[in-house]
């Protein structure tokens, strides 16, 4: 969208066409603020199941790899999840996918019974 | 001393009739409450911190900053000389001013306060202290050389309406310590914190003629207002302090009014007041807990007036520090930073007699520190700053610190970092006012009382390993550490014990340490604390290369901690043994002095030994009873020369072991929930 109206600029002399790109900035600034508003910072909270430390530290680690993930807890005690993602760049969907592809079930998405099989005998969480 | 023992059983039998009355109307409530560990030591933080909880600071008299690190083997608290009566203390074998201190992390004891800084906080309004080993954090600045020190004051949006402490020791050293709070709507709450002590009589244990420590008085008050709202996410602190603090000392029959500034018989004043204002303006952005943006403004007004025999020591310093701080993160949680701005003016009337050495300091500095943590094993947090300073110039100071945890329940710390600061060389070194000793500075080049300024690097390593001990948790921890000079401010007084020299640093001045902790809980609480600690701190002085005097080679330090199980109200019974071996320690040059004004070259070695127990009769009204040095080793010869104090050999400065000798302390803590 901006390299079209550098082309037009072409048409404008030295004078408005630097106050053109002035203006153009700013209300490129301004156009991403009011995005960042919109759905740059969801939060969201779902139960992902899992028992001690180490599952703690996968899970959030799972969370991370999916770009747009900004920040992920998940409270031990309660098995709540909360993320706070970039919905610009990806769904929550995805999160809960990636936590389910390391083996921990979310209340969308199950993990695959191979996955689970493997986890270290501390993290078997009761199943449903 | 019968005396203070006196008022000491009067104030224990009010403790006692308090505690008939309290009974009648404490409601029986059952409190289930997990141990809360007095020190903490986590293996997941990047930086080699310890965490000091308030509930450590109550297994010691604690009467003040200084006195609450007496059961954290991380610091080491000097024996107080016989002149101020305060303690100092040193980190990695090196003295606090090579320590950052920070007040809810703005710089507080530095300048003129550098002596006597930690005796202005009383430990009763201390929440909890961060002891920080190695090079530290960028954010706060760049002095720190050995480690930082943070304490958090109680907050009052999180106060109890009314704490009430009274304590009183043999020494005949009295305090009263009164805490007010009031919430006053939702957000706002405000306490005032009221501390007054005094050491009302002359003690010479030692008959030297000579106060064994000095008398005093100190009023000490806080007013502070906490703002916070969490759904706006603003947060605001108000902060409103004043200090009066005096000491008198020297010989026993010496009067100020007919004495002063006379050779009749010697003594000394040291008069502090100091003023402080600093508030704190914080906004967590909505939706985006991890960015935060911080302001924090500070003012203070510290005048020191004092004289040691015909010695004339004034200082004043009026300073203004200001940071602002903005906290992020980039893509997510993994990698965070911390990048803002401070400033900081100083302006010093300084003089030493006639000597006027009044300046003015500021520096504007801008900084940047990104974290990163993988959230599992291992993380890093690369800090870097840029200051300019009128008398240190414009320099870059970079922080590194690593952490890996190799495998369970272990962590492995690395950290490097530089330092740079101006060292205040009269106000740090105050104590040798004391002395016959004749001051020189023998460079004049340097900006900084003609010295350059102090420059050092610090490397770290440490190792922690939690584990199982016959099903008893456990953890050893090692940590090794390294200060290098590249340029010190070198305080001399191995040439001569009629001079104190001060000069750049000619060749080589480091300071290694080895600390191997280890801890157990034997069986629930009953805790075994114990630490070894080896300090080889050398500099190359005019006269030859030798240990820095007053420090032990080899320590030792054990600490026992026992409880009983918490019965119905509140009712427990703690006690609280420390012992420290000090090893012999290298003293300053006497051997010119006449064989009675000598000192060995070497300290012997000697154990100290404290105790306290405490009885909590309810969850709001505690008594404790304790004895500090209980052995009773005293130094022999506490003061040189001290038969002649206007001749050519006194010398009070040379304090390697406890002046007074057995002190035994009583007092209360009420409060109202």
């Amino acid at each position: 969208m901006r390299i079209r109206n550098i082309s037009t600029v072409r048409f404008l002399d030295a004078g408005s066409k630097k106050l053109f790109l002035t203006l153009l900035l700013f209300l490129g600034a301004l156009f991403v603020s009011a995005q960042e508003k919109k759905n740059k910072n969801v939060k969201y909270e779902f139960e992902v199941r899992g028992n001690c430390e180490q599952c703690q530290k996968r899970i959030q680690k799972a969370a991370f790899t999916i770009v747009g993930v900004k920040s992920a807890v998940w409270d031990m005690e309660s098995h709540t999840m909360t993320v706070i993602i970039n919905e610009e760049k990806c769904v929550l969907l995805d999160v809960k996918k990636a936590i389910a592809k390391i083996g921990h079930d979310n209340d969308e998405v199950k993990a695959s019974d191979e996955v689970y099989e493997n986890l270290n005998n501390c993290c078997k969480y009761v199943r449903d | 001393m019968k005396k203070s023992m006196l008022i000491l059983i009067l104030l224990a039998t009010i403790g006692v009739f308090a505690q008939d009355d309290i009974k009648k109307d404490t409601l029986k409530t059952v409190n289930v409450q997990a141990d809360i560990k007095g020190i903490k030591k986590s293996i997941s933080g990047t930086l080699n911190t310890t965490l000091v909880t308030s509930r450590e600071l109550l297994k010691a008299a604690c009467c003040n900053l200084a006195e609450s690190f007496e059961t954290n083997p991380s610091i080491d608290v000097n024996f107080s000389d016989a002149l101020t009566g305060t303690k100092q203390i040193k980190m990695l074998g090196l003295t606090s001013p090579y320590i950052l201190f920070t007040e809810e992390n703005i710089p507080s004891i530095r300048g003129a306060s550098q002596a006597y800084g930690l005796s202005f906080t009383p430990g009763t309004w201390v929440h909890s202290i961060q002891i920080n080993k190695g090079a530290g954090s960028v954010i706060n600045g760049y002095e720190s050389i050995s480690g930082q020190i943070n304490t958090e004051l109680i907050k009052p949006i999180k106060d109890i309406p009314f704490f009430l402490n009274a304590y009183g020791a043999s020494d005949s050293r009295f305090e009263l310590n009164t805490h007010f709070n009031h919430k006053i709507s939702d957000y706002w709450a405000t306490s005032l914190f009221v501390h007054g002590n005094t050491r009302i009589l002359k003690n010479d244990m030692n008959s030297d003629n000579f106060l064994d420590n000095p008398l005093g008085k100190q009023v000490n008050i806080v007013n502070r207002w906490q703002y916070s709202n969490s759904d706006t996410g603003w947060v605001t602190f108000i902060n409103l302090r004043y200090l009066n603090d005096e000491k008198q000392t020297g010989e026993l029959d010496f009067d100020p009014n007919r004495d002063k500034f006379t050779t009749n018989s010697w003594g000394s004043e040291i008069n502090s007041e100091r003023f402080d204002f600093s508030s704190k303006v914080g906004y967590v952005f909505k939706d985006m807990p991890f960015q935060s943006i911080g302001f924090q403004n500070a003012i203070s007004n510290h005048n020191q007036h004092s004289y040691f025999g015909l010695n004339q020591y004034n200082i004043k310093q009026q300073s203004y520090y200001s940071n602002l701080i903005f906290n992020s993160i980039i893509n997510n949680t993994m990698h965070k930073f911390a990048t803002g701005l401070n400033f900081t003016y100083d302006k010093y009337s300084e003089y030493v007699n006639l000597l006027d050495v009044s300046r003015i300091d500021n520096s504007l500095g801008a900084f940047f520190e990104y974290t990163y943590d993988d959230s599992d094993k291992f993380s890093y947090i690369l800090g870097g700053r840029f200051d300019y300073h009128n008398r240190l110039g414009a320099f870059f100071t970079p922080r590194l610190h690593l952490k890996y945890n190799l495998w369970e329940n272990s962590v492995l710390r690395l950290s490097i970092g530089r330092g740079k600061r101006a060292a205040n060389i009269y106000a740090e070194n105050q104590q040798l006012f004391a002395s016959s000793r004749l001051f020189s500075v023998l460079d004049t080049n340097g900006k900084v009382y003609g010295l350059n300024p102090e420059i050092a690097w610090n490397y770290g390593v440490s190792f922690t390993q939690n584990f199982n001990l016959f099903g008893k948790s456990a953890d050893v921890t090692v940590d090794l550490y390294r200060t290098d000079f590249q340029n010190q401010a070198v305080v001399d007084v191995m040439n001569s014990p009629q001079s104190v020299l001060f000069y750049n640093l000619k060749g080589k001045s480091y300071a290694n340490s080895l600390q191997i902790d280890f801890n157990l809980e034997i069986i629930k609480h009953f805790n075994l604390r114990t630490a070894y600690k080896y300090y080889d701190i050398s500099t190359d002085y005019i006269s030859g290369t030798f240990q820095r005097p007053l420090q032990s080679k080899h320590r030792f330090f054990t600490n026992i901690e026992f409880a009983t199980h918490i019965k119905d109200g509140g009712k427990q019974w703690k006690f609280d043994y420390t012992f420290n071996w000090l090893g012999k320690q290298q003293l300053p040059n006497t051997r010119t002095n006449p064989i009675a004004n000598q000192f060995p070259e070497f300290s012997p070695s000697f154990v100290v030994m404290n105790v306290q127990v405490t009885k909590t009769f309810s969850s709001t009204f505690e008594m404790y009873l304790g004895g500090e040095n209980i052995g009773n080793y005293r130094q022999g010869k506490a003061i040189l020369g001290s038969e002649n104090p206007f001749g050519t050999n006194f010398d009070t400065s040379i304090v390697y072991a406890p002046i007074f000798g057995q002190m035994y302390y009583a007092g209360l803590r009420f409060k109202i929930k």
